[in-house]
């Protein structure tokens, strides 16, 4: 496949995501029904769940890709981990500062210390400071090990963080489940779903190459530049 | 020569590590009057109100035991920076594993002395009452420190070779430390207060089962962590 076909083949995909999107949304904000008792406001739902499933499976995603990285290094883990945690951070933040406009409303304030949101909010953060490291360390082979150690860390927290918070104070919402909620609005998430999940591929196609890219560019470093003689004396 | 076993290697290394903190004891001074330090400064932050100093307590206990570790792990990993000894370590045929496990094990000892000398300063300071058998506040007081030292050596070893390393270590640490935190701050509280539902054990067994998983994953990880 030569170049051009490809580029116009990436084109082609950008333009179906977005009218899938443009369609769910529309699904979402005009065609479903509002609920009996929150009225519009219930439709930030159909942005809130996909954004926080993505956050969920970005999260897996560095999960395993690190341990992978510790198993047999290749630049190509390392740079998925990168970008789907960096797509953890922003799925996550959006999706819970949404679930927080919602929140307001429905349950009279905006932020309730119950485990998920708890769960989540510390997540953010950890995520925040994997990010830092990677900033922090100049050496691209430590800082894929170290990072991957970080993200291995940060994802066995997750049970132990959602089980403290839960004994220490339990507001969430149960879940749904599709037989108790109008066929409509069952239609409008799962649209919206698919919409946002196809959203988050193309990001994570986008950032994976970036990060490769970045890589590639670290770890090939002209003979002559000054750079490549520090890396031979440290 | 006959490479030593992982328990004696750890051994010798932990009674390394502590006697390191002895000989320089100006570092551990500075840690001591750093946490009482942070004690009062948590009560003029809330105000002359006893008894919502007293209901406090354990949080602030915790508290000022993880802000002085945030100090105690930077100190103890920038001493074997210094003169690369951690690479002469390295070199030494010695269990990679046992590195961690001292390091770890004298870590949470240093932080468990700290947090058996706040406590007469809490009960002087903020009035508070030990109605539980000291006991179950010395289990929670070693299982907590315990829980702060095996995630907290892992990332001391990591932030010490990175840039920004004083902002690093708490990013990456106060995060994962929050279902410790939570399992230490209450059953100190329930220690001070009394447990009339007898949920103290759910919490010890919460702060235990943290220690299992990080220490475990500690041993496993730190080799990766400091391989060239």
């Amino acid at each position: 496949m030569d170049a051009t076909m490809r580029r116009g083949l990436e084109i082609a995909a950008v333009v179906a995501i977005a009218c899938i999107f443009a369609y769910a949304a529309w699904v979402g904000l005009v065609w479903a029904p509002p609920d009996r008792e929150m009225g519009d406001v219930q439709r930030i739902m159909y942005a809130h769940v996909p954004m926080v499933q993505m956050m969920l499976l970005a999260g897996t995603i560095n999960f395993v890709a690190s341990i992978l990285y510790l198993f047999r290094a290749s630049w190509k883990t390392d740079a998925l981990a990168e970008a789907s945690a960096e797509l953890a951070l922003v799925f996550g933040a959006i999706g819970t500062t949404l679930g927080s406009i919602w929140g307001r409303p429905t349950w009279g304030v905006y932020w309730a210390w119950d485990p998920r949101l708890t769960t989540v909010a510390i997540l953010l953060v950890a995520y925040a400071g994997y990010m830092a490291l990677r900033r922090f360390v100049d050496d691209p082979e430590r800082r894929a090990v170290w990072a991957a150690v970080t993200a291995i860390i940060i994802a066995v927290d997750v049970p132990i963080i959602y089980f403290s918070v839960k004994w220490w104070k339990s507001l969430h919402q149960v879940q749904s489940n599709p037989r108790t909620v109008d066929p409509q609005m069952v239609h409008a998430l799962r649209w919206n779903i698919s919409a946002f999940f196809l959203v988050f591929i193309a990001f994570l196609v986008a950032r994976y190459r970036i990060a490769l890219a970045a890589r590639m560019r670290e770890t090939t470093v002209p003979e002559a530049s000054p750079s490549a003689r520090q890396v031979v004396v440290s | 020569m006959r490479r030593p076993g992982l328990l004696a290697s750890t051994w010798v290394l932990f009674r390394k590590d502590l006697l390191l903190e002895w000989r320089s004891r100006a570092r551990v001074n500075a840690l001591v009057f750093f946490s009482l330090a942070t004690l009062l400064l948590f009560s003029f932050a809330l105000g002359p109100d006893t008894a919502l100093l007293r209901r406090g307590a354990g949080g602030y206990l915790w508290l000022a035991l993880l802000l002085s570790s945030v100090l105690a792990l930077g100190e103890s990993f920038r001493v074997e920076r210094e003169n690369s000894s951690l690479e002469g370590l390295r070199l030494v045929p010695v269990d990679t594993r046992a590195i961690f496990l001292a390091k770890g094990i004298a870590n949470a000892v240093l932080l468990a002395a700290l947090g058996v000398l706040l406590v007469p300063v809490l009960v002087a300071l903020l009035d508070v009452r030990i109605v539980l058998p000291w006991a179950r506040l010395l289990t929670i007081v070693g299982l907590g420190c315990l829980a702060i030292a095996a995630p907290g050596t892992l990332y001391g070893a990591i932030a010490s070779h990175a840039r920004a390393r004083d902002v690093l270590l708490p990013l990456l640490l106060f995060p994962i430390l929050i279902p410790a935190l939570v399992a230490a701050a209450k059953g100190t509280a329930l220690v001070f207060e009394g447990d009339p539902m007898g949920q103290l054990p759910s919490w010890i067994a919460l702060l235990g089962g943290f220690d299992v998983v990080y220490w475990g994953l500690g041993v496993v990880l730190f080799p990766r962590v400091i391989e060239e």
